[in-house]
Order: C-alpha cells, then structure tokens, then sequence
C-alpha cells in the first residue's frame, strides 16, 4: 500500500517536473487492490486489470521498475514504449495486456478462465477487475453473462470510488450497489468495505477459491473513493467540492492501515518510519534506473505487427 | 509575329507531288534557316528539306505517309528565335481539342523508349487513339520491306544510326579506291584438304576468311599507316592491330571486333569470327565487343561480289574487302601459258589523307603475297 | 499443393465444413464458438454432427453477443487456444468491431509481441441472395485498412480450404470471408489431406494480353464467364482472383498490369472507399508508365444497403453483361 502510494505519488512528481506528459493516479484503492492481490495465487492465477490498478499488479508481482518503463514508455517497458503508462503487462507472470477501452478486456478475462476449463486445470482463477463506470457498457454485461452460463473460474472485482471521470455513480446506475447486479446473472455478488484490507482480501478469497473449484464467477464490489482527479488531465474542482474530497480523506485507507497496525502491535513507529524509508529508496533506485534507459527506436515501428516480417505498402 | 507557310516544293521537273517520309522537327522545336526540318520522297528521290527560315516549329500541316501536291503547305514556322525552351519528351500539352490526340502514360515512354513520334501514328484505338500497340507496332522493322505505291518504312533506331554514320563517314573521310586480283588456288586447294579435318578438331568451319584476316592483319602490321586514324592534332598510330568484321543481319549491320588480330593463327581466326557472329545473330554482343576496332574486313564475296567500293567506318583508315573466288582463265608463268585459276579480287577503301597510292598498293600487295602460296603462315 | 494426386468434389460450404472438421481433428486446441453452431449445426448446416463429434467443450453455442464472442475468443486466443469464431452473417459484425480492430489486431503490437492473437473469424457475406439489409453486406473495407489483422475471400472450393487451413494456423487474427451466394453454387475438385494456400497470395484464374481484370468473391466467377465470351470475340482477358485482401498481392496484380497495360477492378462492395481504391492508388503510385487507359472500377453503388425487391437487389450487383461490357470497352479503348 505505501509503495503503491509512493510510486503514484512519484508519477505526479515526475509530470510536474516535466518528464513525463501524464500520470494516473490510485489514491483511495490502495487498501482494496492490496487486499484482493494478497488472495491472488502467483504462477497460477491470471489478472487482467484496468488502468487504474497499480497495486493489484504490484501485488501480483509487476516491479516498480516496470511501472517507471511505462511512464518513461522505456523500449524495456513491456508494451515496447507502445502503450499509454499504466497499462502494465507480462505474460511470464499472467498480468493480461489490456487496451484503454473501457470493459473490452472483460471478455478476453472470460476467455482464459475459458481456457483454463478446456485444458482441465482446476485451481486456477482469473481476476477480471474494472471500475464501476465499466459495468455500464454492454460488453462487460456479455462478459459476466457468458461466463456465468458457462460457469467459469472468474471473479470480477468492481472497485467502486464513485466517479467515472466525472459521472457520479447515481448517474451511472439506478442502484447502490454493483453486487445487486449478480443475482440477475444468477451468481453471488458482495459489496464490501474497500477501505479496509482485510476486509477485501476475505471477500476477495472466498469468491476466488469458490472459481478455483469449480463453483463459477462471483461479483466482488469494494466501496472506495478517488481522492485525485481522474488524471493530470482531469480537474476535479469542475465536478466535485473540494469539501466533498477533504471530508472522505478522513478515511484515507493508508494511514487507517498504519494505526491499525500500530494499534495492534504487529508494527512500531520506528519500523513504519523504516518502511517509508525503505518504499522511498525502492522508488528512487527505480526511478533513476528507468530514466536512464534508451526509448524505443523509429526503426522498432514495424516490428510485431504479425508474426515474422511484415510487408508494409510503403 | 510574322509567320512562314512552307509548301511543298518541286523535286524535280515532272515531280507533281510529294510525300512526306519524317519529321524532323515537332511544334515547339527551334528551326535554323537551312536545316533540315522534314524528309521528302518522290517516286524519283528521297531528300531532307532545308528550312526557308530561323524560327520556332509551330505546326506540322501534314501527317507522315500524307502525299502532298507540289505547291500545297506543309508546316508553319514562326518567324525569329523560339521564346520557350524546348522540352525533350514529347509534350501533347500544346496540342488542344480532339481527345484523341491525348496520350497515355504507357504511349509516351514507349514512344520515348522506341523514338516513334506518337502524333505522327495512325491511333487503332477507340475514336482515333493512339494505343501503346500502335507505338510498338511502329517501332518494329519491316522484313524484305513490299512497296505498295507511296508506302513508307518508318525508320528503326538502327537504321537512322547507321543513315548518320555513312553520311559522316562520306563527308569527312577523302575516300580513295584500289584494288588487287589474288590468285588463291593453292590456299583454296589447302583449305579443301584441310576443312574436314578442321572441323573436327575446332568445331566450326574452314573459309577463306580467317587466312584473309591473318594476311591482312600482318600486313598492318608492316604498313602502320594502314592501321592508324586522322586527327587534327596527327596521325594517330594503333598499337594493336583490331580488325572488325563486317556482320550484316535483318536490318542492322555491326562490327564486332577481333583483337590482336595478328597474334592470332588460323585456326584462332576462324573461332573468334564464329563466336562474333554467334553473339551478334544471338543479340549478345556487349560495347566491349564492338569497340577499339583500327581497321575493317568486308567478306562481300560472300554474296558474290567481285568488286565493292564500301565506305570507310568512323575512326578508321581503311576498310579491305575480301571477293568471291571465281575460277577464270589466267596467263601464267614464263612461257604464257594459259591456266583456270581460283581467283579473287581484294578491294580497299582508304582515307587519302593518310595513304597514298604508293603505300595502299603496297599494302595490298603484301596480302596478295601472303596468300598466294601453298603453305601461309599461322596455319594449321 | 498436396502431395496426394486425390481429389473430391466439392461446393464451398462443403470446403469449410471438411476444412473446419480436419482443423479440430488434427489440433486439440481448437475450438468452434458462436451463435447457433452446436445442437443446429450453422445456419447453413456447416457444423452439422460436430457437436456430437467433437463435444460441447469445442463446439460452443454462444449467447446472442457479437461483442461477447469474439472478444471472449481474443482472451482464449491470448491463453493459447486456436478458437475459430462464428459470427453468423457478416452484417452482425459490428458490435464486434472494437474487438477486432481494437483489440485483436493490436494484441501482438501494443504488447511487443509478448501477446499473441492466433484468432479466426468466419462470417458469410455478400448478396444476391434476395437477403436485404442485413443479409448482404460486404465488410471488408471496414477491416482491410487495420495492420495486425488478415482478411481472407476465397471463391473456389480449393481456395477455401488451402486459405482456411493457413488462418486456423496463422499466429494473427484473420478475418475468413465467405460468400454466401457461392456456398453452393461453386463446385470444384478439392485435393484430399492437409494443404495451406498461403495467405497474401493472389491467383490469375485466367490469362490474357488485353486486359488485367482484379476481382474477389462472387464476382470473379462472373468475369471469368464474361471473359468467355469475350475469349469468342478474339478478346484475350486475364483473370485475377485476389483471394486475401490482407495482405495483398501486388506483385501478381503489378505484373499483369506490365503485361496487358490496362486494369479493371471489379468488386461487389461500394466503390467509394472500397479496396478498388487502393488497387487503384497503388498501380498508378507504382506502374503509371504501364497504363495504357484510365484504371477502371466497376463497383456495387454507394447506397447504404441492397434492397429486398428483385429490381433494387438487381440495380445493386453487377450483371456478367456489364462486367463484359466493361471489358469490351477497356479493351477496345
């Protein structure tokens, strides 16, 4: 969660300094996605996010230095410096590449968990995450549906923070809450407290053990908040109060974390502090290491279009 | 600006007509005054016509093949210099109107790749286009051309070269003629012995023309003038002895060269002159086969001349043909007999600023003593 | 082609459905998803039996979902199985749209080839066949323009099943266009075994002096009948069918065009924007100095659909008359 925040933090560092032309940013999700990555199985599950999930990828084991190859759009960076920052992929790990379009991953989510069924593997599980904007397009709407009459290992994980851009959720939906939506695909859904970690990780486990035996897709809403403005290309202040922010920061998941892990003696201040220390080095090593590296070259333009030489008309 | 109609002009007294053979200038094109700007032929002779005046070309009244009557116009010339640069590929821009007359990509660089003047074509193509088959077609030589009445050969690439060539050749070389009779019976009888023989070791077969050739290039190697070229600055001597062979095909003739003639032998000869004559019916000859020659055989007694007074190719001196052997009646030996000889006769074409009589006699002499023997050198 | 000298007759929906059943019986990996495949078999019988074949893991009745199929098939394809996906007439492709060009054609580039989309797309298209609105479309200068994606229109039985083996192989996604009206009106001999018709191929179906005529689908069957009767006038016509549209074989077009110096295109979808427009630009860009006449097109009108009344399906396709019509003309030019 601290490294979360620090390596998002560093981005609109790094945007403001003029080094990077833009950065997306996840404050409010970090307790949601690190609860749900810590249920994630590593080499067995795959995970096929959207832009905004820094942490499940960090906690799916993406490094910060591939997060700085994206914003640096590095040739190391697995798109090849191709693709918009945060849409983080590697397939050695089965982080999916994903596109900008809102839901269109959804489907492919389904095809692996498809995938998984045809070769008979069990204990295996995607994890399809979108935000709660996404469930508004048809093609995620498809996506559950299918993989519901199929029964598939796939869960779909809706982090709600409220605002689609600038569309509040009461103009996206007629309901409250996302998990309402399961039961018109006759599958469990659950709504929970995305603040809190633990929380999501229960609920995140049990939805992901039930696709990994055979049990069929599950809905798992976590109710956050979007503290930042959609983008350095977005200003909140057009939509939303600055009361409105201030007030849901009071229950900044981050330092709600720290104190409940003060609180509990399983950490002291002297061992956070080294903790922040320790994310702040990890996120300068990465940085400056990034940096350092060549972009992609023009003549990289034609490479893997297909498979083999490509014949452009020229 | 004052304009020029020029009419077809009487070439000749009973001449009533004229028909218009090639034109030598397009619209556009800048005219000296007596420059040739368009070819003539009547049924009595072919001429190039001289420009009345200095101008531009404006327009071409008459079509290639178009009989005209003495008197009748047959171009327009604008008086004074040309006032636009003249564009080299052929330019339809300024002709205007009829659709036809527009032609397509694939005509303007054929007839830029053939020299076929589109705007002079007869167009098989819908409402009188000129269609790239029409250049094509242009473009090819006639075969053992058949005159219908007033029907015109357009001229191949080939053709107009060689036209320039001998025109050249005619105007600047002081051409001067002689001749000598050789008796070759014994060569003739050597050759006969010989020739299955020959054919079986080299593979090509045995004429009189290889020994010609050995003969001619040692003899230019003892009469050096022979083998040398005229210029302003001097005399020009060959080191090496190069002789070109004469090769007529459809059409077209060239001179591919042998070299270092007179290091060769015989049977060298006879293997390089096939090998040319290969390349050239096969359309193979490369530059390097055609250049460097320094003086020409002619074997026209292949055809079965007895007497040829041919015209000096650019760059040479002399040019020596090789005539038919005909048997005849000889008076020979001290006691005047009368004896049937094989004989034929060697003619030479020279450049008389070089040779004078004395040398090219000479020269000719030389030959007829190499040959003249029953055991000439280089052979077998 | 095959090294078996033994061939089978066959119409072309017959050469997709052995095609498609050689495919999943010789790779276990791949699949057949889309509307209506499996209990009835396609809508045009071409499935029938391979459910009970081949079993419901592979043989998948979809949702009624163009979006959900192919974009479900992407993630499949992304997870290493070859699916081939129905979309069951090519005029229900667009909810689709954004998976194909979007999504699948761009897997391989936007992820440096970590990714791979080895996808096929099957769909009937093409009119004649009193189908109207949404029966008829021709797709293909929807999709032709998008790099990363193949697109494949064979007309001969032969064609069909060399053409789909190579897309059910290709590591890329090929769009595989079928043309309803020649399902079965088109019979050939298909050679037996296992071949590949390489994709970006095209094939002269008939050679000539006079004229290069480009066409795909229905229509090279017609100009290859216009360009026998006009073989009766003394009218040599060469016949090119193109087969891929991507890529596309502009060598065979280039060096018929350096032969005959005159080009006609002809194809059932719109001209404007349709590929004669990029046979058209790239000819001219690279043989200008060959054309001995303006390049033709003879092309469906650019009307939003083919209507259901015989006069109006009729005003929309291109007679056999018209086309020799066209050849006639050019020719003679």
């Amino acid at each position: 969660m601290l490294l979360q925040r620090q390596l998002d933090n560093r981005g609109f560092q790094l945007n403001r300094q003029g080094k990077i032309p833009f950065a997306l940013g996840s404050e409010g999700h970090e307790a949601a996605q690190t609860g749900a990555a810590t249920a994630l199985i590593r080499g067995k599950d795959i995970l096929v996010p959207y832009y905004r999930d820094l942490g499940l990828c960090l906690g799916f084991g993406f490094p910060p230095s591939g997060v700085f190859n994206s914003m640096f759009a590095r040739a190391q960076d697995g798109s090849g410096g191709r693709q918009f920052p945060n849409h983080y992929s590697d397939k050695a790990i089965g982080l999916f590449s994903v596109s900008s379009i809102i839901a269109a991953h959804c489907t492919h989510a389904v095809g692996a968990a498809f995938a998984f069924v045809y070769r008979g593997q069990t204990g295996r599980a995607v994890l399809c995450s979108t935000g709660e904007g996404a469930t508004s397009e048809g093609e995620w709407h498809e996506a559950v549906n299918f993989a519901a009459v199929r029964k598939l290992p796939i869960v779909f994980f809706v982090e709600n923070n409220q605002y689609a851009i600038s569309t509040p959720q009461a103009a996206q939906m007629a309901i409250a809450d996302v998990a309402d939506k399961a039961p018109g695909y006759g599958i469990p859904g659950i709504a929970c407290d995305g603040f809190d970690p633990i929380t999501v990780y229960a609920a995140m486990k049990e939805a992901l053990d039930r696709a990994r035996c055979g049990g069929g897709p599950s809905i798992v809403e976590a109710k956050v908040y979007r503290f930042l403005s959609h983008s350095t290309d977005d200003d909140d202040r057009t939509y939303r109060s600055p009361q409105e922010v201030r007030d849901r920061r009071k229950c900044d998941p981050v330092p709600r974390f720290e104190r409940v892990l003060l609180q509990a003696g399983i950490i002291n201040d002297e061992e956070l502090d080294a903790l922040k220390a320790d994310v702040l080095r990890e996120t300068n090593e990465a940085t400056d290491a990034s940096e350092s590296l060549p972009m992609p070259e023009a003549g990289e333009l034609y490479g893997n279009v297909y498979e083999g030489a490509h014949e452009p008309w020229r | 600006m004052p304009t020029t109609v020029v009419t077809m002009p009487q070439l000749g007294e009973t001449v009533t007509e004229g028909t218009i053979s090639l034109w030598l200038k397009k619209p556009g094109d800048a005219v000296e005054k007596y420059e040739p700007f368009v070819e003539i032929a009547t049924d009595k002779v072919s001429a190039e016509l001289p420009s009345p005046v200095s101008g531009t070309m404006r327009e071409l009244v008459a079509q290639v093949g178009q009989t005209v009557l003495v008197g009748a116009p047959i171009a327009i010339i604008d008086d004074g210099a040309a006032t636009t640069s003249v564009p080299t590929a052929t330019q339809p821009s300024d002709i205007e109107g009829n659709d036809a007359r527009r032609f397509s990509p694939a005509v303007r660089r054929l007839a830029r790749e053939h020299r076929v003047d589109p705007r002079t074509l007869h167009g098989s193509g819908a409402q009188g286009r000129v269609t790239a088959n029409d250049v094509v077609a242009a473009a090819q030589p006639k075969h053992a051309p058949e005159f219908a009445d007033g029907q015109t050969i357009a001229l191949t690439q080939a053709r107009r070269l060689i036209a320039q060539r001998m025109v050249e050749s005619k105007h600047t070389i002081p051409h001067a003629w002689t001749m000598t009779e050789i008796d070759v019976t014994d060569v003739w009888k050597l050759r006969a012995r010989e020739k299955d023989a020959f054919e079986r070791t080299h593979g090509v077969k045995l004429t009189l023309l290889p020994f010609f050739i050995r003969a001619v290039a040692a003899a230019l190697t003892r009469f050096p003038l022979m083998n040398a070229l005229f210029t302003e600055s001097g005399i020009r001597l060959n080191q090496d002895v190069n002789i070109s062979v004469v090769v007529g095909l459809d059409g077209n003739l060239l001179l591919p060269v042998i070299r270092n003639a007179d290091k060769l032998r015989v049977a060298e000869l006879a293997l390089a002159t096939a090998a040319l004559a290969e390349k050239a019916r096969n359309g193979t000859l490369k530059a390097d086969d055609l250049a460097g020659g320094t003086c020409t055989v002619n074997n026209t007694g292949a055809y079965g001349s007895v007497l040829s007074a041919p015209i000096i190719p650019l760059k040479q001196t002399a040019v020596v043909t090789m005539e038919a052997v005909i048997k005849r009646p000889i008076v020979r030996g001290d006691d005047d007999g009368i004896a049937v000889r094989s004989m034929m006769n060697a003619c030479l074409s020279l450049d008389h600023r070089i040779v004078d009589g004395i040398i090219a006699c000479s020269f000719l002499a030389d030959i007829k003593a190499s040959l003249e023997t029953a055991d000439p050198a280089g052979f077998p | 082609m095959a090294v078996t000298a033994r061939t089978t007759v066959m119409n072309n929906v017959e050469a997709v459905r052995h095609t498609l059943h050689q495919a999943l019986t010789n790779d276990p990996n791949t699949l057949i998803l889309g509307e209506d495949v499996g209990a009835r078999g396609n809508v045009f019988l071409i499935t029938k039996g391979f459910l009970e074949e081949f079993g419901a893991a592979r043989v998948i009745d979809t949702p009624l979902a163009e979006a959900c199929i192919v974009g479900v098939a992407v993630g499949m394809a992304m997870e290493g199985l070859r699916p081939i996906a129905e979309i069951q007439f090519a005029d229900f492709i667009y909810p689709a749209f954004n998976q194909i060009v979007g999504e699948a054609a761009k897997t391989r580039y936007r992820s440096n080839g970590d990714y791979t989309c080895p996808l096929v797309i099957r769909t009937p298209y093409g009119g004649g066949v009193r189908g109207a609105l949404s029966h008829s479309v021709s797709i293909e200068a929807l999709f032709y323009h998008v790099p990363g994606l193949k697109i494949a229109a064979p007309s001969f039985p032969a064609d069909i099943k060399g053409l789909l083996t190579a897309a059910i192989e290709d590591p890329d996604p090929v769009l595989f266009l079928e043309h309803k009206k020649t399902y079965r009106s088109v019979k050939g001999e298909v050679p037996d075994g296992r071949y590949v018709v390489p994709l970006g191929k095209a094939d002269v179906k008939r050679e000539g002096e006079q004229l290069s005529v480009v066409s795909y689908g229905l229509y090279v069957h017609q100009a290859l009948d216009a360009a026998a009767r006009l073989a009766e006038e003394g009218i040599s016509a060469e016949v090119i069918d193109l087969r891929s549209i991507r890529p596309m074989d502009r060598t065979t077009i280039l060096q018929s065009v350096r032969k005959t110096h005159k080009l006609l295109i002809i194809h059932e979808d719109h001209k404007f924007g349709g590929i004669g427009a990029e046979i058209a630009a790239m000819v001219a860009e690279e043989a200008l100095f060959e054309l001995d006449a303006p390049i033709r097109r003879l092309c469906g009108p650019d009307v939003p659909a083919m209507g259901y009344a015989q006069t109006l399906e009729n005003a929309f396709m291109i007679s056999t008359e018209r086309m020799a019509d066209a050849m006639r003309e050019m020719v003679r030019f």
